[in-house]
């Protein structure tokens, strides 16, 4: 469970490539024991963010420290307690399932007998001890992520960065791998992750960080973001100009606005679209729970308003 | 700003142990498939001593007082270390490098960007010294071998792989792809593989064309000293006693194989940290 014991600190932290700013003065604190979510469209940051926090990409400006320890100038230590899950599939096709990860212990000078061991255990783990003596080829895309997952904790890390771990997945491999991700977090294993899957974030944060730009636009927990930014529920109603007429009229607090050829009308109480509904019995409307996605929406703004 | 800037050229590579677990990677994967690449290295230099040793010794019985298919054994030997080194350090590390995303794997590990490049360097060069080890076992199967320092050949093969491989690595640390390769192999690996005091003695060429070969072309160098430990004699060029030209060898594979090592992990460093 988080602490109040900050292991990743960031203060201006800046990444340039060129003249283009892929990462722009960002501030954020991740403490020990939460899942931290690094929210945000492709070619926001977060990709970039996790490569300065492991020391792959150095920092063009600000500060940045990992349990207290500066990523430019002791990544050597950095490295030795962080694992990292990439978003590409760098596993070794010229190695078994298992010889990756033992082959992988030894660059973190892990004694043989300890790594086979450690291999045993995570395969066990992520459900691919009968995967062991497999080619990676022969691997499902699946399969092959839970491998990135289970190698980036051969080290034992503290801290675990896991970027995008469930693109190309199908449903049934997300949840595996999100299970797995909730028993590394029982275990008391700091995680950050990225995605730009809204419901992985709400399902698995405790916190998220909403990047656009280069820029952490919003930051907190996903429920609170969810009630102060778009409220309790959310009506969805084909685009009509008689609807949107009578909407306006019977709720004129009500927050209401047009994506593509959709109504969708925000209210923070539960219950108050009944009269509309009975109003248009022959228009299809839908009553949903407001998602972290319609915070996303509202904030990075790529919408059309009314 | 930050207070070291890793791209920058001033920096000298810090290397530790660690250096071995690369390549203990990369030998781990040869020792899957040992007999496969064992082969080209044994076929090779049979075809090779038949061909132009028994086809060719017939029209050319003799250079400098050697049998030809005796003087052109250390010939195959050096060309060895050549296409072993450099291939490995080429094609196969571009392939790790670019297509298995091998090294950015490697990297997020303890493991720096440039202890990773000097694994592939040292793994080139035992590539090397492995291959030329056989083709000097053919070479002896022939009868070929007359001085007792022949396995002085090793150290030689191992030191100018190293030569190979970070030249190889300082062409992958600048291919845009894979077919860039064609270029080098091309236009300064196949040239050596001629002239380079190979196959035909290099006094018989043009001086300016001995110039450059042994200014220039590593390889000239490597193939005097297998002729010297395989066959006991070195070429007397330029009017320079054979003990000299043996010294200027060891000197200008040494000088270059450390500019070149470090030059290809600089640029390396350039390309790999983003």
């Amino acid at each position: 469970m988080a602490s109040s014991e900050s292991v990743i600190k960031a203060h201006g932290l800046t990444k340039k490539f060129g003249s283009f700013t892929a990462v722009d003065h960002i501030d954020f604190e991740v403490y020990k024991g939460e899942c931290v979510g690094f929210l945000g469209p492709n070619g926001a940051g977060k990709t970039t963010t996790v490569r300065m926090i492991y020391c792959f990409s150095p920092v063009t400006e600000g500060e940045l420290t990992v349990a207290g320890m500066n990523v430019s100038t002791q990544s050597r230590e950095i490295k030795r307690m962080v694992g990292v899950a990439p978003q590409e599939d760098n596993l070794d096709p010229d190695f078994t399932v298992i010889k990756n990860l033992q082959v992988y212990a030894r660059y973190f000078d892990i004694s043989k007998a300890e790594a086979a061991e450690r291999a045993v255990e995570l395969l066990k783990f992520f459900r691919l001890e009968e995967k062991q003596t497999k080619a990676i080829d022969e691997l499902s895309t699946g399969m092959k992520r839970r491998l990135i997952i289970a190698r980036a904790l051969i080290n034992q890390p503290q801290i675990l960065l896991l970027d995008e771990p469930t693109t190309g997945l199908d449903p049934q491999g997300r949840h595996i791998v999100w299970d797995e991700i909730r028993n590394l977090l029982k275990q008391g294993v700091t995680i950050i992750l990225t995605t730009h899957y809204m419901d992985e974030a709400a399902a698995l944060c405790d916190r998220v960080l909403i990047v656009d730009n280069g820029k952490i636009i919003e930051t907190g927990v996903p429920q609170k973001l969810i009630k102060q930014h778009v409220g309790e529920d959310v009506l969805e109603v084909p685009f009509n100009e008689t609807i949107l007429k009578a909407l306006k009229e019977e709720m004129p607090n009500a927050d209401i606005e047009i994506f593509g050829d959709q109504i969708r009308v925000f209210v923070n109480r539960h219950g108050v679209f009944e009269s509309i509904v009975k109003k248009f019995p022959d228009v299809n409307m839908t009553i949903r729970n407001a998602n972290l996605e319609d915070v996303f929406l509202k904030l990075t703004g790529r919408k059309l308003r009314e | 700003m930050t207070e070291s800037n890793p791209q920058s050229f001033s920096r000298l590579p810090t290397l530790t142990h660690r250096v071995w677990t690369v390549w203990h990677r990369n030998f781990d994967v040869f020792m899957k498939t040992w007999h496969v690449n064992f082969l080209p290295s044994l076929i090779e230099p049979i075809l090779y001593l038949l061909a132009f040793g028994f086809g060719l010794g017939t029209f050319v019985t003799n250079i400098e007082g050697v049998k030809y298919i005796q003087w052109i054994a250390p010939g195959l030997v050096a060309i060895t270390v050549m296409y072993g080194a450099f291939f490995e350090c080429t094609y196969g590390s571009f392939v790790r490098m670019y297509y298995q995303r091998t090294f950015d794997a490697i990297i997020a590990t303890p493991i720096s960007v440039e202890e990773v490049i000097a694994g592939e360097l040292l793994w080139g060069a035992t590539r090397a010294t492995f291959n030329s080890a056989i083709v000097l076992a053919v070479v002896a199967a022939f009868g070929l071998i007359s001085t007792p320092w022949f396995l002085a050949i090793l150290p030689v093969a191992f030191f100018g792989g190293l030569l190979f491989s970070s030249l190889g690595m300082c062409f992958t640390a600048l291919a845009p792809n894979i077919d860039f390769f064609n270029y080098p192999t091309f236009l300064l690996i196949t040239p050596m593989f001629l002239i380079s005091n190979t196959f035909i003695p290099l006094a018989s060429f043009p001086s300016q064309l001995q110039t450059i070969a042994l200014a220039v072309l590593p390889l000239t160098h490597v193939a005097d000293l297998s002729r010297l430990l395989i066959v006991g004699k070195i070429e007397t060029l330029g009017g320079l006693a054979p003990e000299w030209v043996m010294l200027l060898a060891v000197c200008w594979i040494a000088i270059v194989t450390l500019a070149f090592f470090v030059l290809s992990i600089y640029l390396m460093r350039r390309r790999l940290i983003k």
